[in-house]
């Protein structure tokens, strides 16, 4: 009966060593953070970049480029 | 003028735009050196060969008149807050306007070579090959100059934008656990 119990409380015992097990697991987890993290902001910057970027190309053709081939294209027709 | 060079030159157009404001940070200068840039481009037409990227080779010759003819200019043009909050006054009022008005101060604290080459790899869509002979230089630079422009703009903008890009919940915990 005695080694029953003996034998219950070493079996708990590794149980019981799963929280040191634990913890090693998240300082694991927090050391990784600062990594992942700067994947985070990379991944934020290029979204920054593109959408600032792309603000203008949004804004299409303005007029004046559109004149200006137009013009220049013209010019060299006469010179042919 | 071919139809199609024409059309593929207007096409580049919106994108060169975007570069020239990135480059120079001010939309009424940005516009002139397009314009220059089409002159030239259009004066030379006969150098560009066929078949190959039109929006690269106008890329090439706006960055290279840019270095020229702004070089010049440089001091007043990298005088970077007065300037930019000028340049971006005359932009139209649009939606996360004040988020690319952090993000352009940022950009133009990026020393130029840096800057120019994280928007042609990271903004414009060229390859790292594409890049190197738009700025003349070996692949190998252009990669080392957008891994340096992306640590330093996340420096910058963890400084400038504390909820964007500020301390992560690990961070705030030690904070609040602090008081």
């Amino acid at each position: 009966m005695g080694q029953l119990t003996m034998s219950s409380e070493e079996e708990r015992k590794p149980v019981g060593q799963q929280k040191p097990m634990e913890s090693a697991a998240n300082r694991k987890k927090s050391e990784v953070k600062p990594a992942k993290l700067g994947r985070e902001v990379q991944a934020r910057l290029g979204q920054q970049l593109r959408a600032m970027y792309d603000d203008v190309v949004n804004q299409g053709v303005p007029d004046r480029f559109a004149d200006l081939v137009n013009r220049l294209d013209g010019s060299n027709k006469d010179k042919h | 003028m071919d139809e199609s060079v024409r059309k593929s030159v207007l096409a580049a157009v919106p994108s060169l735009r975007a570069f020239a404001i990135s480059l120079c940070g001010n939309v009424d200068r940005a516009d002139d050196l397009v314009q220059e840039t089409m002159v030239r481009a259009l004066a030379n037409i006969d150098s560009f060969q066929p078949g190959t990227n039109m929006s690269a080779w106008l890329f090439t010759i706006l960055r290279n008149h840019f270095r020229s003819e702004y070089r010049k200019r440089r001091r007043e043009v990298e005088d970077s807050d007065g300037h930019y909050a000028d340049s971006l006054k005359q932009q139209p009022e649009q939606h996360g306007q004040v988020e690319f008005t952090e993000f352009r101060k940022a950009l133009a604290q990026l020393p130029s070579d840096q800057r120019e080459a994280l928007i042609l790899v990271g903004a414009s869509g060229f390859s790292y090959e594409e890049a190197a002979n738009i700025c003349g230089c070996a692949v190998g630079t252009i990669k080392s100059r957008v891994n340096r422009a992306r640590t330093r703009l996340a420096e910058l903008l963890a400084i400038d934008g504390v909820n964007d890009f500020g301390p992560d919940e690990q961070t705030r915990a030690v904070l609040a656990g602090g008081e």
